[in-house]
Formats: C-alpha cells, structure tokens, sequence
C-alpha cells in the first residue's frame, strides 16, 4: 500500500472536511465519505485507519440505540401494555408487560409495584424497528430495577473507554472503590457505594476518564489517579491500550 | 418527588457531604464576565460550576406609568431554554421561568437597586425603561442566584443609548450608566431534611423540602423574600436560613466588583 496517499496519522483528530486520504487506495468507513478522489472526514474524532478502511470514533455524539445493547434506562410513563422508558436517546423505548415480568398480571392491576415513574431499570434492547421504535426486556441476566445509588451521564462514544478492554476499566474502579457499578451504553452510570466518599471518588474517576478518553495510556493514567486519592488499584486484564471498541 | 433519590441525598448530607463532594455552606466555582453581547446595551455572564447564566439588558423610551408619572420602569423576563436542561420545554413561559424572572425582579426593584426618577426624560410623557433578559446556557441548580447576580451586573455594565428626537438610536451610546442606588445580592438556602444548604445542583433542587430565596441589600436589609418547596418553614428556621444567607452574602458580594 502507498503511505504517501494517506493524509493523516492513526488516531489524529480530524475536523469536517477534511481531506483524510487521495486516491483509490483507502475505504471510507463511519463518519467519513469520498468525494472525487479523496475520502473526507464528515465528524469531528479520531480517525482510526484499520487497514485499508478509515473511520472516525467521535468525540461526542447522542446515543444510537442498538439491538442487544444493555441500558438503564428511567421509567417515564406508564400505560395499557407496560411502561415508556427514557433511554437517553432521541426515540422513544417500550417495555411491554410481558417481557417486564414473568409474572401474571391481572387486568387493571396497579403496575406501579414493579416499576413506577421514576424509577432506573437496567434493561436490554431486544429490537429497533425501522421507525426506530425501541422494543425493551428484562428478561436477562442482571437485568432488573435499581433501588438507591446514584445516576450521572456521560457522552455514550466514551462509553468503551469506561468499561475498558474486557471490562478491564471498570472492574479496576469496582475493587478501589468498592461502588457497584453499571455502565449502560447509552451513557447512563450507575453508581453504588457503602459510603458517601466512595462514590464521589467514583463520579470523579469516571469524569475523568470521560475528559481523557482521547489520550494513550489511559488505563495507567486513571490507576494512578486512583492510588492519589488512597485507592488501591490493580489492573488484571491484559494492559494493551486500544481506541477502538470494548 | 422520587422518595428513594432524596434519601440517597440526605444519606449524603447526613456525612456532611454534598452530592458533588462539597461543603453545605460552600459555593460552587463562580466566575463572572460583563460586556459580552455587543447588540445588547449592557450584558453579564455569569458561571456557578456547571450553571451558566446570560443576563442582557436593553432600553425603551414610553409613557410612564400613570401613578408614576416621574418614573422611568424595568422589566425582566427568564426564557429557560431546553439546551439548558431537557427538563425545560420550549412554548410559552411555564411555572418556572416566571418564578425565576419575578424572584430577580423583585430583588432588584424593592431594594430600590435603580433611581428610577432619574429614568424620567419628560415627566408624564417619557420615560426610560429598562428591559433585563435573563437566558440560561446551562441549567445545574441554583438559577435564582445566578442570575440574580448576572441581572446586577448587567444593569451595572449598561451604557445608556442616545435620544433622539424622544427615540433611541441604538447605533450609538453614550458614557451615561443607569442610576443605581443599591446593590442587592440573592442567596437561595435548602432545606432538604433538616439540612440547609447553599448553591444546589440539579439532583439536590429534584429532592428540596423547602427553599428560600434572601435578596439583601448593603447593610444586609432583607429587601425581598421567596419561599418555595412543599414544606412548610417555622420561624426558627427561617432564622437560620436568613443567617446563613447573609453570612454567604458578603461572599457573592465581592464577585461584584
């Protein structure tokens, strides 16, 4: 392959516009498009060359729901056939009684016993119509309502970069925090802890990781942020840094 | 109100630790900045941790009121933007946003912040006014101190158009700044549990028993009040609320400059 045809580097953030690669040689992939000769960048991010192919991981983004993806996701309304679910995404999610609960519910039962308004269910996404209607179930493992702990949000393109190679990430700030922790890829975080303390150290490592998602090195980065603040942290999984997905 | 939520808060604040890891007497990082739109004859921004708050202020000329026909008048309105929070929704103004524009009216005009009989250009006939826009960037908590201080400032920053021919031309200002008296400043106490607290963020204001707004003004006269939230406050804790306000006061104060 000819380097020369290649405008950028791996993992240079690029602006829209701009000219990534001339001639045949590359494949425009997400987030990028040929026009002419050239392949151009159409979102600002990181390109990512993968072989042949180019593609741009944005920085910043709403959540695109996708079938089998875990969310939390906040009860918003309750109606005839089961519950309108927030999912932090521009459409709208449904959970109908039937994959809420195994159980029988007798016509005009009060559904607020298994989920009220308000509440934050970890749920999964089973199917996403053409019309971008979100179907949900709980019928899954881990898949339930979440009583105390706290919500924050982050972008949902740096979702990956929380739950780390493998889940090496999270896993790390569980031991040194000692939180449970449930990151849903729409950008929603649960966060639950003994104390007050632990969990604020939580929301700051997780902001963190949100503010550096970008930089190389951000496993050790955040293991040694962890350990300023009297964590102990050990990373057990492989240590090898990627950009790209989980 | 989400009764597992609030819980969670007073959980914190019973350790004596607020839900972003701060002191229950302690502001969030404010910054400020004055002259930022250049269409707007006076502007402020003004930032409480994630809050941001935009305050502009225009002038009209018009009749005076006729049972004050040697004062000029000010308005202010509060647009809260969905930008700022998905909570808001656009349309008419709600419940809300006119809450947050009397609550900064109020402060301003009964601690007779402005001179308003310097306001009058022909008795009975013309008048200034002055017109305060309160838009909010980013909606954490606290929008009532915020932007009582951004609306301060603003109204302090304003240049005064030229008249001409009893009509304003916009194009070009003169050095006059708009007569001031006072300077009121608004703290805003909580009251979640038997906590009071200062500056909340948009998780404590979600689970509030009760809030109090404090306008004060130099010598710490309470020139307005507003009581919000669904529970009711005793005499003794009104106090308290007061005497925190006016002790956080004289920090909010210094922001003015």
């Amino acid at each position: 392959m000819d380097k020369t045809n290649l405008k950028i580097n791996d993992k240079d953030v690029v602006v829209p516009g701009e000219i990534l690669a001339e001639g045949m040689d590359y494949l425009p992939s997400q987030g990028t498009y040929r026009k002419d000769n050239h392949v151009i960048a159409s979102m600002l991010g990181l390109a990512r060359i993968e072989g042949k192919v180019i593609k741009i991981i944005p920085l910043s983004g709403n959540y695109l729901p996708k079938r089998g993806d875990v969310i939390v996701g906040k009860v918003a309304d309750i109606n005839f056939s089961g519950w309108s679910v927030e999912t932090n995404s521009a459409y709208a999610a449904m959970l109908s009684m039937k994959d809420a609960t195994s159980d029988y519910i007798r016509r005009g039962e009060d559904l607020t016993k298994y989920f009220n308004i308000g509440d934050y269910i970890v749920t999964k996404i089973y199917n996403v119509t053409s019309q971008n209607l979100i179907d949900l179930t709980m019928k899954g493992p881990g898949l339930r309502k979440l009583t105390t702990g706290r919500i924050m949000k982050v972008a949902s393109p740096k979702v990956p970069r929380i739950i780390g190679k493998q889940g090496s990430m999270v896993s790390m700030i569980k031991k040194a925090t000692n939180c449970n922790i449930i990151v849903g890829q729409n950008g929603v975080v649960w966060i639950k802890g003994l104390n007050p303390e632990d969990e604020l150290i939580t929301v700051e490592t997780i902001k963190k990781i949100e503010d550096e998602s970008h930089v190389s090195g951000l496993t050790g980065i955040i293991q040694k942020f962890l350990e300023s603040k009297g964590r102990k942290a050990v990373l057990e999984t492989v240590t090898e840094e990627t950009t790209g997905e989980a | 109100m989400n009764k597992e939520k609030q819980d969670h808060v007073l959980n914190y604040l019973n350790k004596n630790v607020r839900y972003d890891g701060r002191k229950k007497d302690e502001y969030r990082k404010i910054t400020v900045e004055t002259g930022i739109a250049a269409t707007a004859e006076g502007s402020a921004k003004v930032t409480i941790g994630e809050t941001v708050v935009l305050a502009g202020v225009k002038f009209e000329v018009g009749a005076p009121y006729p049972d004050q026909l040697d004062k000029g008048t000010m308005m202010v309105n509060a647009e809260l933007l969905p930008m700022s929070n998905p909570r808001f929704e656009s349309g008419p103004p709600n419940i809300e946003s006119i809450e947050l524009a009397r609550v900064v009216d109020r402060g301003i005009r009964e601690s007779n912040a402005i001179d308003y009989k310097k306001l009058c250009i022909k008795e009975g006939e013309l008048v200034w006014t002055v017109i305060v826009d309160i838009t909010p960037l980013n909606a954490d908590g606290n929008l009532f101190d915020a932007s009582a201080l951004a609306v301060l400032l603003a109204i302090k920053d304003a240049k005064m158009p030229k008249l001409k021919d009893n009509k304003i031309d916009y194009k070009s200002k003169t050095d006059q700044k708009v007569p001031m008296l006072e300077e009121p400043i608004s703290v805003t106490v909580l009251k979640i549990g038997n906590h009071y607290i200062v500056d909340p963020v948009s998780d404590e204001e979600d689970v509030l028993d009760a809030r109090l707004t404090v306008a004060l003004t130099k010598d710490n006269t309470i020139c307005a009040l507003q009581k919000g939230g669904e529970q009711p406050l005793s005499e003794k804790e009104i106090e308290e609320m007061v005497d925190l306000a006016v002790r956080k006061s004289k920090e909010l104060r210094g922001y003015l400059r």
